[in-house]
């Protein structure tokens, strides 16, 4: 049994002139120890997907339908009460602002034991040694040192590190990063990821991973979805769908990286922009950007069709497979 | 131009103020009950059934008649007469049309001094600010209380009673004018320094445009938000003070009673039973001030950035 | 070699901290201390753009390179040092003398949400520049005007009368755009320009840009914190770090063969797609804060390969062989 199953998800968001949907139909698994790439423009809810897991949306969000379900429980249908249980203990949580996650006010040393005794019966001597533990696997310098410091003393790298001890407190089975390190500087950037990964794979710890880099994806996570207009379009192997994507959205993406094109060339572009959740289009939201849709496209959504491993949403691809499996069987 | 302006109405009707406004009971009645207010005013010469400033049309004998509906009322003087014999429905028309042009021409006073003051302290800052704003400080350290008593005493000795009279109103938007201005300037200096950081300031700079073109065509406009609000709130302010200066005899002469001049000549009357002269006056002032602190609340909340942005 | 269209001299800039001279003082030690603190922004760089090409500055957030840009754009004054545009300094020009030199630089910035004045129609952003700087203009050649840069662009006509706010990111970048060429500049200061905005968006915009460049014979000066970016785009880089300039040279030979171990070290850290794993090269410690430098090379304290000299003096920036101008000891003494 997968750790986490999200299946059929619906998210809305209830604002003046009725709902609009921020999720649609989100299916995905995570097992134990597996780093898991959720990539997507802004706006295409991957961080509604995020705190929805923990069922953390906030009015006027609320999720519509589908279950999430944590080794078999439904968070979904949880109350508050045992939410928190969960929260922070078995799934933590990694915003892209490190003061999201710290009080300004209080020590690195304070916060990180609060944490602990919230779930912990524990004495604070326990729970300090607990947290200096934490603060070394991060390759914090001078650990203890920073346990007596306040947040605004650490610089953006070190913060985001306190950050990831902090995720790490309690051991969690699953750890969610929203976007962890889009605020840093590249050289940062690279040493977080690699720590996180690092720890990951050490603890046996469960990543999901949200992010637009499809470079950071590439290089952390083992399978990926990605999203469009609050919906999965693609989902498999990372490998796979990076060297060999299969929806027009995702070959767009990927081939308008500047990584891709030929310098001093023009990069290839997808045309417009991803529609706002107020006027998704009918269909497969992606056919007015898309160069192959057809009339079907503007009517119904795909459904999913299987190429190789990768899930993908797309009736292109579905005529393509199609296309094949008549060539076979004629060839036989 | 029409299509201009139809789309511009349009705007307005989707916009999130029209939207709030109509889903608001309590804007919508305060807004009501202002409109009402102020069109009793503007028109008091066509709906009050006599003159006050009219002594013509005063006799003593009809002093302190109550209000209809108590023994002794006159049905010709529906909310009775003061002490004077004056029809206190027409006093009250005049004195609320007194009272509202001090609230806005104070305000209005205030927006021109505090946007002016305000712009420049923001947008050129460095010493230009520091002056001002140590002006606003020293302005704000005397009372309005104070400045009136000396402004007045200076008026009325160097014009006469007489001439005072006349002249009082535009001396009343004057002092509270001038007592009051930092509130604003402090409001717009504080929005124009979250402003000129924005990089649309930054672009006009480069496009090379003044100084002058800058603080007014590109940042006074986005500081309008916070500065409407601000002087609503202001307005109900300078009505208050206008009403307590001529509560304390400072203000308006009771020959053009305010509402403020009205009650304090009432008041003198509440211990011989004639308290309608008094509390009429000073119900229609307190509904006054709270509609518009209410509408002032309203459009506070509106127009935060925050909510608005949602 | 022709002569630069804009030339940097030795730039520097430094941003006060420590306020007026009361807030200056501090009782330590039982006397009283005048205690002067500046963030050093800029120091000392050395930079000339050739007509025609993109130059492109790289560095990390705190590097200066936004800085560099204000301070050409004359956004901010230089602490010392000089720009010349044309052959003429221009540093010190004001009101009506630099006028001229408004028009033919332009700027565009990074966060399209706050560079459109949220109170003007897209209509009245464009047409004040160009009725500004062309006050003896008829309405038909402004309204013209004002069609061929929404058309260059490609935004549609109709939306003159809409404001900044009901358009998405990429779409206020174009709008950015389109009012930098209404007054034809001949030199685009583009300060992170695609930062801001999403990866399929990103693209469009870098396109309009190079397609800008082509059809107008623009030069930029392209400042980025993204070297991929930098490989597609720039003619020239200039990498920077804690306000100087560590390396120079041509794209190619940069991504190539990087010789400063900080270009190393950043080329290094893009994530890219065929990477199963990160593989960056381990830096020391992070970015020092510009108030209190570093002595000798900024670099040393995060560098593999700093010894004693590095930690005393300054690297100037040499020459080497494939034309790289690099400011590395190491690299001068053959080590690297």
């Amino acid at each position: 049994m997968a750790l986490l199953e999200v299946k059929d998800l619906d998210v809305r968001f209830a604002v003046r002139g009725g709902d609009l949907t921020a999720l649609r139909g989100i299916s995905f698994s995570l097992d134990k120890g597996e780093r898991l790439g959720l990539v997507g423009e802004s706006g295409a809810g991957k961080s509604v997907a995020a705190f929805s897991i923990l069922n953390l949306i906030a009015m006027p969000g609320y999720i519509a339908g589908g279950q999430i379900l944590y080794k078999g429980r439904d968070l979904a249908a949880m109350s508050e009460r045992e939410l928190r249980k969960i929260r922070g203990n078995r799934i933590a949580m990694i915003f892209q602002d490190p003061m999201m996650t710290l009080n300004p006010v209080l020590t690195i040393g304070t916060q990180m034991v609060e944490a602990i005794q919230a779930h912990r019966k524990i004495s604070r001597k326990d729970a300090r040694a607990i947290a200096l533990d934490r603060l070394q696997k991060v390759q914090i310098p001078s650990p203890g040192k920073r346990l007596d410091q306040y947040p605004h003393e650490l610089s953006g790298g070190m913060r985001q590190r306190v950050i990831i001890a902090i995720a790490l407190l309690l051991d969690p089975e699953i750890i969610i990063a929203d976007e962890p390190t889009t605020a840093l500087d590249v050289t940062i950037q690279a040493e977080i990821m690699d720590l996180l990964l690092d720890l990951c794979e050490q603890e046996n710890v469960a990543l999901m991973l949200i992010t637009h880099d499809l470079g950071v994806v590439s290089q952390v996570t083992q399978r990926m979805l990605v999203m469009y207009s609050g919906r999965i379009i693609e989902q498999g192997p990372t490998r796979e769908i990076i060297n060999d994507a299969q929806h027009p959205y995702t070959q767009g993406l990927i081939n308008a990286l500047p990584q891709m094109g030929e310098p001093g060339q023009r990069l290839f572009q997808i045309p417009g922009s991803m529609p706002s959740l107020k006027n998704v289009p009918t269909g497969c939201p992606f056919h007015p950007r898309c160069s192959f849709a057809t009339d079907q496209c503007t009517r119904m959504m795909p459904e999913y069709v299987r190429s190789g491993n990768v899930d993908v949403a797309c009736y292109e691809v579905a005529n393509l497979i199609e296309q094949e499996r008549r060539m076979q069987e004629a060839e036989s | 131009m029409t299509t201009a302006t139809v789309s511009r109405w349009d705007r307005f009707r989707e916009s999130f103020v029209w939207y709030s406004f109509k889903r608001d009971k309590v804007a919508i009645i305060s807004f009501l009950v202002l409109l009402l207010m102020v069109l009793a005013a503007i028109f008091a010469p066509l709906l009050a059934p006599a003159n006050p400033y009219d002594l013509a049309q005063i006799n003593i004998m009809n002093s302190e008649m109550p209000p209809v509906g108590l023994d002794g009322a006159d049905p010709a003087f529906p909310l009775g007469t003061d002490a004077q014999g004056r029809d206190l429905l027409s006093t009250i028309l005049y004195g609320t049309r007194v009272s509202l042009m001090i609230g806005f021409g104070a305000v209005l006073l205030q927006a021109v001094l505090g946007i002016l003051f305000g712009l420049m302290a923001g947008y050129l800052g460095g010493k230009v600010d520091a002056i001002l704003m140590r002006i606003a400080d020293v302005q704000l350290s005397f009372s309005t209380l104070m400045v009136a008593i000396i402004v007045g005493a200076v008026f009325k000795a160097s014009f006469g009673n007489l001439m005072f009279g006349e002249i009082a109103i535009y001396m009343l938007i004057f002092i509270i004018g001038i007592a009051e201005w930092p509130q604003i300037a402090r409001t717009v200096r504080a929005s124009v320094l979250a402003e000129k950081k924005k990089e649309y300031v930054e672009a006009a700079r480069v496009m090379g445009f003044g100084t002058r073109r800058i603080m007014f065509r590109h940042i006074l406009p986005n500081t309008l938000s916070p500065i409407f609000v601000i002087a609503t709130v202001q307005i109900a302010n300078a009505i208050i003070s206008e009403a307590a200066l001529s509560f304390l005899g400072l203000g308006m002469p009771e020959t053009q009673p305010s509402l403020g001049s009205l009650i304090k000549s009432g008041f003198d009357y509440i211990q011989s039973g004639s308290w309608w002269i008094t509390l009429i006056p000073g119900l229609v002032l307190v509904v006054l001030v709270l509609v518009i602190n209410l509408l002032g609340d309203w459009l506070r909340d509106v127009m935060n950035p925050r909510l608005y942005k949602g | 070699m022709t002569s630069p269209l804009v030339s940097i001299r030795g730039l520097e800039k430094r941003f006060d901290l420590s306020g007026n001279l009361l807030e200056q003082i501090t009782f330590k030690g039982g006397r009283l201390r005048r205690k002067q603190e500046a963030v050093h922004a800029i120091n000392g760089v050395d930079l000339e753009v050739q007509k025609g090409e993109a130059l492109c500055v790289v560095g990390e957030s705190g590097c200066g390179k936004s800085t560099v840009a204000r301070t050409v754009m004359g956004l901010l004054s230089p602490s010392a040092g000089e720009i010349h545009y044309g052959g003429q300094r221009i540093d010190n020009l004001e009101g009506k003398a630099s006028l001229p030199y408004r028009r033919k630089m332009q700027m565009i910035f990074q966060n399209p949400y706050a560079s459109l004045n949220p109170r003007m129609t897209i209509q009245q952003t464009l047409e004040e520049p160009i009725r500004f700087h062309h006050p003896d203009w008829s309405t038909p050649q402004v309204r013209d005007k004002i069609h061929e840069v929404m058309h260059s662009v490609g935004i549609d006509l109709d939306w003159g009368s809409r404001f900044g706010h009901e358009f998405s990111g990429g779409q206020r970048q174009r709008i950015a755009i389109a009012r930098a060429l209404a007054v034809d500049p001949e030199f685009i200061v583009a300060d992170e320009p695609i930062s801001a905005l999403d990866v399929s968006i990103q693209a469009q915009v870098l396109n309009l840009l190079m397609d800008a460049q082509e059809s107008r014979g623009l030069t930029y000066l392209f400042i980025t914190h993204d070297l991929a970016v930098v490989e597609h785009f720039g003619t020239r880089v200039a990498v920077m770090y804690l306000g100087r300039v560590c390396e120079l040279a041509d794209t190619k030979t940069l991504f190539a063969t990087p010789r400063h171990p900080y270009t190393q070290a950043l080329l290094s850290a893009i994530p890219k797609l065929e990477d199963d794993r990160p593989n960056h090269i381990r830096l020391n410690g992070e970015v020092p804060t510009p108030v209190n430098l570093p002595s000798g090379c900024v670099f040393h304290g995060r560098c593999p390969y700093a010894n004693e000299r590095c930690r005393r003096e300054v690297p100037a920036l040499i020459t080497t062989d494939g034309g790289t101008q690099v400011a590395c000891h190491a690299v001068e003494e053959g080590r690297l």
